[in-house]
């Protein structure tokens, strides 16, 4: 027997004047797990959310939370939290009172749940920070805070939207891995939206990858990585070379393709694709190698040559931005670990290849349409 | 940050600069707020014995706590002042809500224009507007005897009420203007969080919306029950002998009586009155003067 998912969405749709925000999306999420939607601004995932809460009423569809559909049911009476993007802390309320709202609403008497308050800062780590004033805590702390208020409540969901977007870098990684923390210690089903790709992989069990109010995709973070379903999601998720061209051959899983300035490449077939077809191909930056000459590359691989345009030092996330010798594409590989070529200039001439399996080409979507 | 360290005469310079643009404000202040007290200060403190002869006294101040008539109207303004500024709340909140949260753009500006343009009209002729609707021979009487509900026209002016729907009337803009700032300035997210929570209409605009609007709300009380206590057109007019204002006191002792020490005592006792309910307002509210008058 499979158990009721918390969420389920079946066939929702938005419209706002002639906009599309939501169209006709239908998915679940399993109990106890990370979700996220993933999408650009204006992809219709706030709105997508905001009818979960109940601040939205849908067009169509129906959503049902714990199993229970939820059309007609107002956002304080759903069994659903929301974390704020700007985490809508108030700030007339002490830390512990800002906790102890929803109980007070509930009816909680003032001691037990003053008592409850502290006990759930306690165990997201702010154990004593009660009778402080909300704006005396880092932005970690209020983020914390924002979960307490709401986990106090033991919602069936916590709705999280891109809590993490006002924080700045070295906070957002550092409370990423407190996120997941605390997803895994309360157990609850987390569904969090984000245009933050890396957030999205890092702290997901599922992400629906979103797009003009549509899922492009829906998998996990590797499915999502290593096998796009279309050339949207490998776009946006993660970083990847992307080339325009046409199909040349199609040899069963694999396709030759030509960009606009003639270069020539293979990469897996993923969708039909015919000879004389607009596709676009996607190749990773770490599923290419680098050679000094074209010995260095394993033997069987087309051996490309570019030059380089400059060297993007980023630690373990190096790169090099090079440009394809014939066709002038701009091409991002990955540096080796090992430190080799950090010492490429600019102007250099170097050979490169990748494992056609590994780079893969989609049916143009204009074509596709 | 760092301030560059500014020669001297630069800084006399702006000193001087700050100087000349205050000066106008200044003088009006000396001349015609600071100067007068004065005098009005001294006046009420002392005593006529005999032509051009006076004495230093308290003999006027005592004869406001010795006649009971004064002291009465004393009170009555305070309460009646008091009562005008609550329910001037009552009514500009839900006015001031809806162009803070609900309308937008246009509609904001056209709701708030709508506010203002009774101002446009003086004064006077505003009340004497209300005098022409509410009195026997007028417009609401006649329409109540039409609709059948009163066999006579009803006399509607010189009721209390009246007195307090003329205040109101008068002191709305300057309620709904703090208020306005100050409901714009609460995060929507806020109310939305509040409502995600469990809150319900009540309880978010007891614990959310009227702890954000607090400086708002004290701004405008004061400011109407300061007009509203030193208001003379409005009583009189819709009142009239009945109405029983202090201002109309002071009038009296000044115009007809020709009595000014006495007038400027009752004036000086009206200030007291209006920065005592000042003070305890700010004290029962919890708001600091200086917070408040930013909002005003």
């Amino acid at each position: 027997m499979v158990a009721t998912p918390d969420l389920e969405v079946r066939a929702l749709a938005k419209r706002f004047a002639t906009h599309l925000a939501v169209d006709d999306l239908s998915f679940s999420v399993a109990r106890g797990s990370f979700f996220s939607i993933l999408g650009p601004s204006g992809c219709g995932k706030t709105t997508l959310l905001r009818m979960i809460a109940g601040f939205i009423q849908p067009d169509h569809g129906d959503i049902a939370i714990g199993g229970r559909s939820m059309a007609r049911v107002a956002p304080n009476r759903r069994p659903v939290n929301m974390v704020f993007q700007q985490l809508a802390l108030f700030p007339m309320m002490s830390v512990a009172q800002n906790v102890a709202f929803g109980l007070a609403r509930r009816g909680v008497g003032r001691a037990e749940r003053m008592r409850r308050a502290e006990a759930m800062l306690e165990r997201v780590g702010l154990g004593g920070a009660g009778g402080k004033r909300t704006d005396e805590l880092s932005g970690g702390q209020r983020q914390r805070v924002a979960i307490a208020r709401s986990m106090i409540l033991e919602p069936t969901l916590l709705l999280l939207d891109e809590p993490l977007g006002a924080l700045d870098l070295k906070l957002r990684e550092h409370m990423k891995i407190e996120l997941k923390q605390l997803q895994s210690a309360f157990g609850t089903t987390f569904v969090y939206i984000t245009h933050d790709q890396s957030e999205a992989l890092v702290l997901s069990d599922h992400v629906g990858v979103m797009n003009r109010g549509r899922f492009e995709q829906l998998g996990t973070p590797q499915e999502l990585y290593y096998a796009p379903a279309t050339p949207f999601v490998a776009g946006f998720v993660g970083d990847n070379n992307r080339l325009v061209g046409k199909a040349l051959a199609v040899d069963g899983t694999l396709v030759e393709l030509a960009t606009r300035g003639g270069w020539v490449v293979r990469a897996r077939r993923k969708g039909a694709i015919t000879a004389g077809m607009a596709v676009e191909a996607f190749i990773r930056p770490e599923a290419t190698l680098l050679g000094r000459t074209s010995a260095d590359l394993p033997a069987g691989q087309i051996a490309h040559a570019g030059e380089v345009i400059s060297l993007l030092f980023d630690g373990a996330n190096s790169a090099v931005l090079l440009r394809e010798l014939q066709s002038h594409v701009e091409f991002r590989i990955a540096l080796p670990q090992t430190g080799a070529y950090a010492d490429l200039q600019a102007g250099a001439r170097i050979c490169f290849s990748f494992d056609p399996q590994r780079a893969i080409c989609f049916p143009a979507p204009d074509a596709r349409a | 940050m760092p301030v560059p360290e500014t020669p001297a005469t630069a800084v006399g310079y702006r000193r001087l600069v700050l100087g000349l643009l205050l000066a106008p404000a200044l003088l009006w202040l000396f001349a015609l707020i600071i100067l007068p007290h004065l005098d009005l200060a001294l006046l009420s403190f002392r005593e006529r014995v005999a032509p051009r002869e006076y004495v230093a006294s308290l003999a006027h101040y005592r004869t406001f706590f010795g006649e009971p008539l004064y002291w009465h109207v004393f009170v009555r303004t305070a309460m009646l002042s008091a009562l005008a500024t609550a329910l001037t709340l009552l009514v500009a909140f839900p006015i001031a809500w809806t162009i803070a949260k609900l309308a937008r753009g246009r509609m904001s500006a056209l709701l708030f224009v709508v506010c203002l343009i009774p101002f446009w009209v003086s004064e006077t002729v505003r009340t004497l507007g209300w005098m022409i609707l509410l009195r026997e021979s007028g417009v609401l009487p006649a329409l109540l005897v039409h609709l059948g509900l009163t066999a006579q026209p009803v006399e509607l002016l010189y009721h209390d009420a009246t007195i307090l729907v003329g205040l109101v009337y008068t002191s709305l803009l300057f309620m709904v203007v703090p208020l306005v700032g100050s409901l714009e300035s609460l995060d929507n997210s806020l109310i939305e969080a509040a409502y995600d929570l469990g809150g319900k209409g009540w309880s978010i605009l007891r614990a959310i919306v009227i702890p954000h609007a607090a400086p708002g709300i004290t701004a405008g009380c004061i400011v109407v029950f300061m007009l509203t206590l030193g208001n003379y057109l409005t009583p009189t007019l819709l009142g009239g002998k009945n109405s029983q204002w202090f201002t109309e006191q002071i009038y009296t002792q000044f115009i007809t009586r020709f009595n000014w020490e006495q007038g400027a005592a009752f004036g000086f006792l009206l200030l007291a009155l209006s920065t005592a309910m000042v003070w305890l307002g700010l004290k029962i509210s919890g708001q600091r003067f200086s917070d408040v008058m930013r909002r005003a």
